[in-house]
Parts: structure tokens; C-alpha cells; sequence
């Protein structure tokens, strides 16, 4: 079996935002049969990290030029348009 | 039966009548009251309103009304704590996905972490609160901190 795909998630400490954002994602994935692993940073360290990452969800500004998607969103907090965000997260780690 | 969100929210840190100018003034009235009862040190509020100037919390919702959720790296923090304003007058916070865009914030949940990660359960049910347009018009509605509280009860 593949290893699990590795999503970098990126807020502005690392500690409060991207603590929702990354259980939001795995749990939502994980009903849909999907298992990922998460990693927390700050904005300024996605790009010392992305070599490892399949994905960056970010709710911050990043870098535009990482060599992997990036999806920007503030859907994991607000819930506006989670489904759609969640269904992109999909699509995109497919392959 | 208690919540997170209950267990580490101090009525003494509910601001609710407060008339602000600016987010500033917002997260100094709720930080010094986090300050006076010993769960932030001194440094907390200044360094709140300077990230928030960098990286801001503005939280454009669902259903008209919209949040903030200033807070801090875990170093001003000594004890895990919560905080809030109810704003009737809403005061303008910066975008947190495009800080040069304006969000008038109605609700803001001040947030003193002491660990990263940490407090997940508090986390997502703020963020619970947050994607919950009729919960987040109760709380604008109410007048006073018991009225707040048995907001976030059951």
C-alpha cells in the first residue's frame, strides 16, 4: 500500500489555527476513507518543509512558487465552502 | 454538562458594553482582564496586537455577522485561557487570508495558549461556534456574561 499523504498545513504561529484546519482535514478525509498525515508550521517555514509535503493547505499567505498545490482557505474555520474545499483536497492528492 | 469552551472561559474576561475605536482597543480590554487574573504575563497584549498587525484574525462567516481570534505566540501565556468581546458596534479587524481586506467583527474570542496544538477540543469548538450562524447571532444578541455562558452550555 502507498504511504498516506502528507499535507503541510501552514497558519501564522502554528499553534491555534492550523491545530483546526489540520483535524478538520483529517477527520473530514477519514469519513470519507481516506487517511492523511498532517503537519503544522508557521507561514515562514512552508518553504523549508514542502519537499516533504504532497499538499500545502494554508490560511495565510505562502509562497506561490512551492512545486506542490496549494490551497488557500479559510473553510476548515468559517465552514464557507468546506465541502468544495474538501472535494479539491481529494481531487488534488489523487494519482 | 460543561463545554471546552466553558471550562476555559472566565466570566471576569466576557467584555460585552465596551465602546472601542479599534481592534486594538478591543484586545487590550480583554487581555488586561486575562492579565489581572494571572493567565497572561504582562507582555500578552502588546504582542497580540502586534501579530494581529502582521498577521491578522479577521474571520469573514456565514450569516452576516463576523469574528476574530487574536492571540499570541505561547511564550506571553502561563496559563491556558479564553476571552471575548461582544461588539454591537462592530470594529473593523484585517482579513486573516488577505490582511489588506476589512472584516467588521461583531465576535471576537480572545485566545492565551500555553503549548501549540494544545487545547484542540477548546479550538474546535470555537470553531464549531464560528460555523454556526444562529448560534453566533445568540451571543451578539446577548446583554450580559450569564446570558454568554448559557450560550455555550450543552
Amino acid at each position: 500500500m502507498d504511504r498516506p499523504k502528507r499535507i503541510l498545513v501552514a497558519c501564522g504561529t502554528a499553534i491555534a489555527t492550523s491545530t483546526v484546519v489540520a483535524r478538520g482535514i483529517e477527520e473530514a478525509l477519514k469519513e470519507r476513507g481516506i487517511i492523511v498525515t498532517t503537519r503544522q508550521c508557521k507561514a515562514a517555514e512552508v518553504k523549508s518543509l514542502v519537499s516533504d509535503a504532497d499538499l500545502v493547505v494554508t490560511t495565510t499567505q505562502v509562497p506561490s512558487d512551492l512545486g506542490v498545490p496549494v490551497i488557500q482557505s479559510l473553510a476548515f474555520l468559517t465552514g464557507i465552502g468546506k465541502e468544495e474545499v474538501i472535494e479539491q483536497i481529494i481531487e488534488l492528492l489523487k494519482d | 454538562m460543561s463545554s471546552a469552551i466553558s471550562e476555559l472561559l472566565n466570566p471576569q474576561c466576557v467584555v460585552i458594553n465596551g465602546t472601542f475605536k479599534s481592534s486594538e482597543e478591543v484586545i487590550r480590554s480583554i487581555g488586561q482582564e486575562l492579565f489581572k487574573l494571572g493567565f497572561v504575563k504582562d507582555s500578552f497584549v502588546q504582542a497580540a496586537i502586534d501579530r494581529e498587525k502582521v498577521l491578522p484574525t479577521g474571520l469573514p462567516l456565514a450569516g452576516g455577522f463576523n469574528a476574530a481570534i487574536p492571540h499570541t505566540e505561547i511564550e506571553h501565556v502561563i496559563k491556558p485561557a479564553l476571552g471575548m468581546a461582544i461588539l454591537k458596534k462592530p470594529i473593523i479587524f484585517q482579513n486573516m487570508i488577505s490582511p489588506s481586506e476589512s472584516v467588521p467583527v461583531s465576535l471576537v474570542f480572545l485566545l492565551a495558549l500555553d503549548q501549540p496544538k494544545a487545547q484542540i477540543e477548546m479550538l474546535q469548538e470555537v470553531a464549531s461556534v464560528l460555523q454556526n450562524p444562529k448560534l453566533v447571532t445568540e451571543l451578539i444578541g446577548q446583554d450580559n456574561v450569564e446570558g454568554v455562558l448559557s450560550c455555550f452550555e450543552d
